[in-house]
């Protein structure tokens, strides 16, 4: 016993029950061949854990069961679980489960002496041996307290009961209904099935049931300690064991557009990383949901599979509304890369949405979702509530490397540092933040967006105008002109008045460049003046001693010539000229 | 709580199918030798050839627990007359089989 107890220690042997995320929290499933006491209120869901159970093991784990129920006979049963898409008839058929319905009637049973409850055993026994069950279901053994007045004998045989089935290697379920108080089951079922015990609940908060499951005891193993949300949907049971996880998700350095070219421009020059998750926030139309359906249209168009919640407006509404932005969904619809939900989330609670929106994401297997807008999420400004619940399904998402948009409605578009406060709850879950803003200005109201985080990229911090036009979403360089930064028709106009400006310089520029080359002309045709007047006045100064040389050699020729004339000798010459 | 139409039930002498008693038990116990013995007490004294007797071992033939909704063992069941009524223990306690099998006792 004591040697087997320690060969046992290091691997508990388990039986997984199939259950989503109930094998997650158990750390691998029940224990195997031991009884499992489940627990909880009327109608949380105690017989549908334990059906399932049963069906898996026999479908997906090659372990037959036995299903004794003591309240509702095999046909009410198999009505009920066939919602579930369970179906019991065929499984019978096959020899892979044994509905047995005991049925206990006080009032036709007198008690006349000892007895015992082997004719219960024999029963079990008959039906585990028919098909080779490994796996028992008692839903639930309390009924027998009401049928059977001598309760001493009953605790005594039950007793014996879970002790039988321990013997024989059966991996169990036991139901029980909650007791009074902090009792745990009514007629304490708890001492006899000492293994593990798990309690379902269901709670009424701001008039919206959720139910929950929690491992209370798993004697030689680890669990999941806390509370977690489980739904009973089309497929089954589903449970949440998100804050079980670890961060240690697998990251990505592949990058998605968004499709918004120059906001991927802003992003470091290629858009979000694959598996992150966006938070779009701003006050009433802004645009968030156009920028989550650009994202969503942009990787339907490279191939990808996308989901979009909407929570506000109808499928057809969306395509629609979608459409005069020149986004057209309605074609990735018709391809099936594309589903659009449109639900009110309110009309459940935060934990069963999160069920089913992982139910959808399981089933679908998008790799971009959408959610729009996460503000309505809850119908009370409960930001503690919504918050673990993002927490749990941006984890998950990320865990499946799903690349989320969420959009939020702020209380006040305009005022600064209010819009950013009131996402101050969720936006540290969030990888990059984007935020849109009403600018109101000169008697109109333009968009404005800018990064107000991207965590591991470069990103940009301006602020641009996001226009949506029937060509779709542009992003343009705002005015930064003057003491403030303006946008739409402003921007047009300071940006006319600038240009109007700029030409009226230029203009300018130009007349005073003429002006300077008429001057330029005037002055030389002046300087070519001056040095025709230098050259004629030195021309008639030439002229003038030209004269004087030719007068004087004139002169001396006809003194020679009178010289010559009076005196003919040599000589007399001499004479001549001393007289004269 | 069924009040049974026991004044149409007096059984007329000879007819010795009035009564049809079946007894459940699991083996040759103590238990079980005990209860069958006193349903043959029970019986003689108060149904004396009326009755029928029939002894069903269910570790023998354990399909037939379904049957009649056995649970307890020793069960007897009283198939006939209708109402089927179901008497769980030994039947030790005569008194309380009379009243489980609604047969009025005897004097003397």
């Amino acid at each position: 016993m004591n040697r087997e107890s320690i060969t046992n220690r290091p691997t508990l042997a388990k039986a997984p029950t199939g259950i989503e995320g109930l094998d997650e929290i158990t750390r691998g499933g029940l224990p195997a061949g031991r009884p499992t006491l489940v627990c909880g209120t009327a109608g949380c869901g105690k017989t549908m854990l334990a059906m399932e159970f049963l069906v898996r093991g026999a479908t997906e784990f090659g372990e037959p069961g036995v299903f004794m129920m003591f309240e509702e006979n095999a046909a009410e049963l198999t009505a009920n679980v066939r919602s579930l898409g369970f179906d019991l008839e065929t499984l019978a058929a096959q020899n892979k489960i044994v509905l047995d319905y005991v049925h206990i009637e006080r009032s036709e049973i007198e008690e006349t002496g000892d007895y015992d409850l082997e004719g219960l055993f024999i029963r079990l026994g008959h039906a585990i041996d028919s098909i080779g069950a490994k796996r028992v279901v008692l839903d639930t053994v309390e009924a027998l307290f009401a049928g059977l007045p001598n309760h001493a004998v009953l605790r005594a045989e039950l007793r014996r009961l879970f002790r039988w089935l321990k013997e024989r290697g059966m991996t169990a379920i036991v139901t029980g209904e909650k007791g009074e108080g902090n009792a745990i089951s009514r007629y304490g079922l708890e001492e006899y099935v000492a293994d593990c015990v798990i309690i379902l609940d269901q709670r009424i908060e701001e008039q919206i049931s959720t139910r929950r499951l929690r491992v209370l005891k798993y004697r030689g193993t680890g669990h999941g300690m806390n509370e977690y949300p489980f739904l009973i949907g089309p497929r089954g049971f589903s449970v949440l064991p998100i804050t079980s996880l670890q961060l240690d998700h697998q990251v990505s350095l592949e990058r998605v557009p968004t499709g918004i070219a120059r906001l991927d421009e802003m992003l470091g020059g290629q858009g979000v990383f694959r598996g992150t998750s966006v938070l779009v926030s701003g006050s009433a139309g802004t645009g968030k949901t156009s920028i989550a359906a650009k994202l969503i249209e942009t990787a339907c168009r490279r191939g990808e599979r996308a989901l979009f919640f909407a929570y506000e407006e109808s499928t057809a509404q969306v395509v629609r509304n979608m459409r005069s932005i020149g986004i057209d969904l309605a074609p990735w619809v018709t391809r099936g890369l594309l589903e659009i939900h449109a639900s009110r989330p309110t009309l459940q609670g935060l934990e069963q949405h999160l069920v089913m929106t992982h139910d959808m994401v399981r089933a679908f297997g998008p790799s971009v979702i959408a959610i729009d807008p996460i503000s309505n999420l809850t119908l009370a400004q409960d930001d503690t509530a919504v918050k673990p619940m993002l927490m749990r399904l941006i984890d998950f998402l990320k865990k499946e490397q799903i690349t989320a948009v969420f959009t939020s409605l702020t209380s006040r578009g305009d005022a600064a540092s209010a819009a950013e406060d009131s996402q101050l709850g969720v936006s540290s879950l969030m990888d990059t933040w984007l935020l849109l803003r009403n600018v109101e200005f000169t008697g109109e109201r333009n968009r404005t967006l800018f990064v107000q985080k991207s965590r591991g990229m470069a990103h940009s911090n301006q602020v641009r105008e996001f226009i949506l036009s029937d060509e779709g979403i542009d992003l343009v360089d705002v005015y930064l002109g003057g003491e403030r930064v303006l946008t739409g028709s402003a921007r047009v106009a300071q940006e006319a008045q600038a240009r109007a400006v700029a030409a009226l310089r230029e203009e300018d520029h130009q007349r005073k460049l003429r002006q300077l080359g008429a001057r330029r002309k005037a002055i030389e045709a002046q300087i070519a003046a001056l040095q025709a007047e230098a050259e004629a006045e030195a021309e008639e100064v030439h002229l003038a001693i030209a004269q004087e040389v030719l007068q004087q050699s004139t002169l001396r020729q006809s003194a020679d010539a009178m010289a010559h004339r009076r005196s003919p000798p040599v000589g007399a010459n001499g004479l001549l000229e001393k007289i004269r | 709580m069924s009040i049974p139409a026991a004044p149409d039930f007096h059984p007329e002498p000879g007819s010795t199918l009035a009564f049809q008693l079946r007894l459940y038990v699991a083996g040759q116990t103590a238990k079980s030798l005990g209860a069958l013995a006193n349903l043959r007490r029970i019986c003689e004294t108060h149904l004396a050839g009326q009755y029928r007797i029939e002894v069903i071992d269910l570790t023998k033939t354990p399909q037939l627990a379904a049957g009649d909704q056995i649970l307890a063992v020793p069960t007897l069941v009283r198939r006939l007359p209708e109402p089927i009524k179901k008497i769980i223990g030994d039947l030790s306690n005569e008194e309380r089989v009379l009243v489980g099998l609604d047969i009025q006792p005897v004097r003397g």
